[in-house]
Parts: C-alpha cells; sequence; structure tokens
C-alpha cells in the first residue's frame, strides 16, 4: 500500500488543511501570544533592557518567532487527540490506505500552519521597526532553521496526541517549550545571568538557535551557532520521529 | 471468484484470544459468517464485541487463535483484509468540520475511486442527505450522523461490512432507517456483521445470531434454532398494549 503513501498523505493534508481554513482562531490564538510578549518585551521592559544594539525589536523577535512555533505545535497535538476520539482515525487505520501517511498529513499541516503564523508575527514586527537588510539566502537560511525546528517540535507533539487521555493533557506539553526561550539569549543577553542558569541557558537548544537566526538577518558572521542549531534541531528531529513512530506502532498493534 | 470461495465462510473467526493486562475478554471464540448474510453478534456491555469487530478489522491483534476475512489471514494479510472490508464504529467516525459530501469525496479518494464527486453524489441522494450535503457535519442529526457514516462506509463496495452497534443512541425512526439499510445492502450480496446489545434488533435483521458471554460464544444460530432452545411456546390470551415505540411512531409518523 505504500505506493498510494504521496496520494493518501496528500488527500488527508488537504482535509487538515480544511479544517485549519475553516478555523483561522487557531492560526490567530498561536499568532496573539508571541505578539503580546513582543509588545511587552518591547514596549514595558525593552528600555530598561540593555540587549547591546539599538534596536530591540530586532534583537528579541527570534525568540519571539521560537515561542510562535511552541504555542502553534500544540494545535497538532490536540487535532491528533480530537481524530482519535472521533473515530475518524480508527476509520482511517481501517481502510486501505498507506497508514503513516494518517501522522505525516498533520505534520505537514503544521508546518504550513506554523509558517502562517510566523509570517504574520513577522509583519507584526515590520511594524514596530523591525528591519533587517539581509539577502534571499540569509532569510532561506533563517526559513530552513524555523522549519526544522517546527518539524522537530511538531514530532515531539505527536506523541501527546496519540497517547494523552484528555484534551488538556494533549496541548499542556507545549507550556514548558513556550517557556524554554525565556531561559535564553533570546530577551536578553545571557552574560548577565547567575552562574547555573547561565550554563543552562547559554547550551540549551533555544539560544543557539535565536543566535544563529539573529545574525543571520543582522548580516553578522553566524560562527559555530549555525551548526550547533541545526545539530540540535536534527537531533531532536530524529529523536521525535523515532519516539512517535514508536508510539504509533505501538496504538496501531496494540 | 471460484464456486468453492463462494461457499467457503467469508469470515472464519477460530480459537480467538484477547487479554487487556489481567482482563481476558475473549476466551476461545469460534465462528464463521456465510458470504452475503447477516450475522449479529449479541452481547452485553464488555461481553468484548468490539474487541471482535477491531481484531478483524486489523486494529488491533490477537493473543491466540486466527481470523480470516475474505480468505485473508487478518495478521498476515492485514493490507488485503483492509481492502476488503468497511468499519462503521460505535461512534459515527464523521469529519464535523467537513460538510457531508466532502467526507464522502475524502473517503473516495482514499479508496483511490476515478470519480469521487459522482460516487459522493449518489450516496448522498441514496442516504436522502442531498440538501444537507454542504452543510458542516456538526449541524447534523444523530440520525444524520449514522446514515453518512454508513455512506461513508459503502464506498469502494467492500464485500464485508462491520457495523458496531449501527443504532445505539438513535432515535426510533433513525433506528429503522439503519435498518432498511443494511437490509439492503445484504440484498445486494454485501456480507454484514453487526453487534448489538438489542434483541430486537438481532431478531429484525440477522440470518444467524451469535451470543457472546463471558469470553466464548455460547450459542450461534438462526432465529428459530435459538427459539428452539427454549421450552415450546404456550398459548395465551393478553391483551396486546401498544408499546411506547408504538405510540411514537403513530404520532410523529412513520413514513418520513
Amino acid at each position: 500500500m505504500t505506493n498510494h503513501f504521496l496520494g493518501d498523505t496528500a488527500v488527508l493534508t488537504g482535509r487538515s488543511l480544511r479544517h485549519i481554513a475553516r478555523s483561522l482562531d487557531t492560526i490567530i490564538t498561536t499568532a496573539i501570544m508571541p505578539i503580546g510578549f513582543m509588545l511587552l518585551f518591547v514596549y514595558v521592559f525593552g528600555g530598561a533592557i540593555k540587549s547591546g544594539s539599538g534596536n530591540y525589536v530586532n534583537y528579541l523577535l527570534p525568540g519571539i518567532l521560537i515561542i510562535t512555533i511552541s504555542s502553534g505545535i500544540s494545535y497538532t497535538a490536540y487535532r491528533l487527540f480530537l481524530d482519535k476520539q472521533s473515530g475518524i482515525f480508527e476509520r482511517f487505520q481501517s481502510m486501505p490506505i498507506a497508514r503513516s501517511s494518517v501522522l505525516w498529513a498533520h505534520v505537514l499541516t503544521s508546518l504550513v500552519a506554523n509558517l502562517i503564523s510566523l509570517v504574520v508575527v513577522v509583519l507584526v514586527a515590520l511594524l514596530m521597526g523591525f528591519r533587517s537588510g539581509a539577502g534571499v539566502l540569509a532569510w532561506l537560511a533563517i526559513a530552513g532553521i524555523l522549519i526544522l525546528f517546527t518539524l522537530a517540535l511538531t514530532w515531539l507533539a505527536v506523541i501527546p496526541g496519540l497517547t494523552a487521555k484528555t484534551i488538556d493533557g494533549a496541548s499542556a506539553f507545549a507550556y514548558p517549550l513556550i517557556f524554554l526561550p525565556f531561559v535564553s539569549s533570546a530577551f536578553v543577553p545571557t552574560a548577565t545571568m547567575p552562574g547555573p542558569v547561565r550554563v543552562f541557558a547559554e547550551n540549551q537548544p533555544v539560544t543557539s538557535i535565536v543566535n544563529a537566526i539573529r545574525a543571520l538577518y543582522t548580516q553578522q558572521p553566524v560562527g559555530s551557532d549555525i551548526w550547533i542549531a541545526l545539530g540540535w534541531c536534527v537531533g531532536l528531529l530524529i529523536v521525535a520521529y523515532v519516539f512517535a513512530i514508536g508510539t504509533y506502532h505501538r496504538r496501531i498493534s496494540g | 471468484m471460484t464456486p468453492d470461495q463462494m461457499r467457503e465462510p467469508v469470515i472464519r473467526v477460530q480459537g480467538l484470544e484477547k487479554s487487556y493486562k489481567e482482563l481476558h475478554v475473549l476466551r476461545g471464540v469460534d465462528f464463521d459468517v456465510a458470504r452475503g448474510s447477516i450475522f449479529a453478534l449479541l452481547g452485553s456491555n464488555g461481553a468484548g464485541k468490539t474487541t471482535v469487530v477491531n481484531i478483524l478489522s486489523t486494529l488491533l491483534g490477537a493473543d491466540a487463535g486466527t481470523a480470516t476475512v475474505n480468505g485473508f489471514d487478518v495478521a498476515t494479510g492485514a493490507a488485503d483484509v483492509r481492502q476488503s472490508i468497511s468499519l462503521t464504529g460505535q461512534f459515527a467516525a464523521v469529519d464535523e468540520i467537513l460538510t457531508g459530501r466532502e467526507n464522502l469525496v475524502l473517503v473516495a479518494r482514499l479508496r483511490h475511486l476515478k470519480d469521487p464527486g459522482t460516487v459522493a453524489d449518489g450516496l448522498l441522494e441514496r442516504f436522502a442527505l442531498t440538501d444537507a450535503s454542504a452543510r458542516k457535519v456538526a449541524t447534523y442529526s444523530g440520525g444524520m450522523r449514522r446514515r453518512l457514516d454508513i455512506a461513508m462506509s459503502l464506498i469502494g463496495s467492500p464485500p464485508v461490512i462491520f457495523l458496531d452497534e449501527p443504532t445505539t443512541g438513535l432515535d426510533p425512526q433513525a433506528r429503522l432507517e439503519v435498518w432498511q439499510t443494511v437490509k439492503q445492502l445484504a440484498e445486494n450480496g454485501t456480507t454484514v456483521l453487526l453487534t448489538t446489545q438489542d434483541l430486537d434488533e438481532a431478531e429484525q435483521l440477522a440470518d444467524r445470531i451469535a451470543i457472546l458471554h463471558g469470553g466464548r460464544i455460547i450459542v450461534n444460530g438462526t432465529l428459530a434454532e435459538l427459539k428452539a432452545l427454549l421450552p415450546p411456546a404456550r398459548v395465551e390470551y393478553v391483551e396486546k398494549q401498544p408499546t411506547l415505540e408504538d405510540v411514537f411512531l403513530a404520532i410523529v409518523g412513520n413514513g418520513e
């Protein structure tokens, strides 16, 4: 049945995208929290934060983008949970389709939904004074990192989507992810943080991703940050994928 | 298909066992279902009816025993089994956010049919859903959902259909509609295995009835055979009171 994989995935992705088009609130709520943080940090805290560069919107945007993705992927867990609860998941599983296409459809939908939310957030940032002179290549690199990060977190979200017992449980796992950027270089330089916090902040994935994205659009040398960032994204993606597929196979062969 | 295959039972279940941790739900279930017949699996809540259906529809692995559907083993030929069946689960498995027509088109495309739109329109017509076809399923009544659910199961004309408690939660009128549909299916040669806890339903529909109790099939036969297990009927004169169902149907009108 794997010869139908692409076609089945396309059909099922079309279905989930239609869900999103009919409930645009999921895109809006995904974008609202990061935009709120952006307003709060730029107009309330921003004056007191010494980030080193003149334009604070330029400084904090990468962290805001990470928060956008972290809150966006909880909808993947949510939609997967609903499919499972409504029985349509079982219907698909009992049909002659490529079984893994059911998961891939949700993952691709997550990618599209998150990219839309990211564009919305970047547009708001532009209104707030975000400016970049970076070229197409730098932006492609930024898009690549964000896509990898979205895929990694989405596969992670598949696990609670498949295993959660309640709808709240399915989406609650995203909260710690949303707060990860706060203990990183996303909003303030890590140099001011006390010892252990600083060690954590400087060695967690968000810092290298944020630094790499920031360096790319401010046309600074990216140094080793981009390789560390890519390493984290790809590593996380592989681990999350393996665990998600494992969970899936346990569920469907129970 | 050779005449031999026609005579072979289309579903054959032998020694099926399944446990959930300490709970032995199925302790050796055996039954055959003849091609083109309606077979009712009767049992109380928790008797394991859904477990049997889930094993037959390849959603669940058995601990022991074998089951074949349309000549394919559910364990080793799962993909071929899925090609041969349709499952209508206990809860109408429809997509609430899509319209009725979109639901049908979705399933038709997943079954890789040539002209999904035409297939969908035909089924909408047949199940009296044409007027509601462009509405979101979230606005449908329970009976309409169930009709759509069954319509989705018929796409691609699989030779075997599993209906897991198809009328649970339906009002009497919707229940009659579902019964009508099931009878039509069997007349067209589809094999139907349905589970129910409603004795009346089994009596109305089934060619054969099996009672699942304590993890085993304790009785399996035609209605007449099952009745013969009881002491012969005595003739008594009792005033026939209309049942509440008779009253309900008389008042709201049976024809619609």
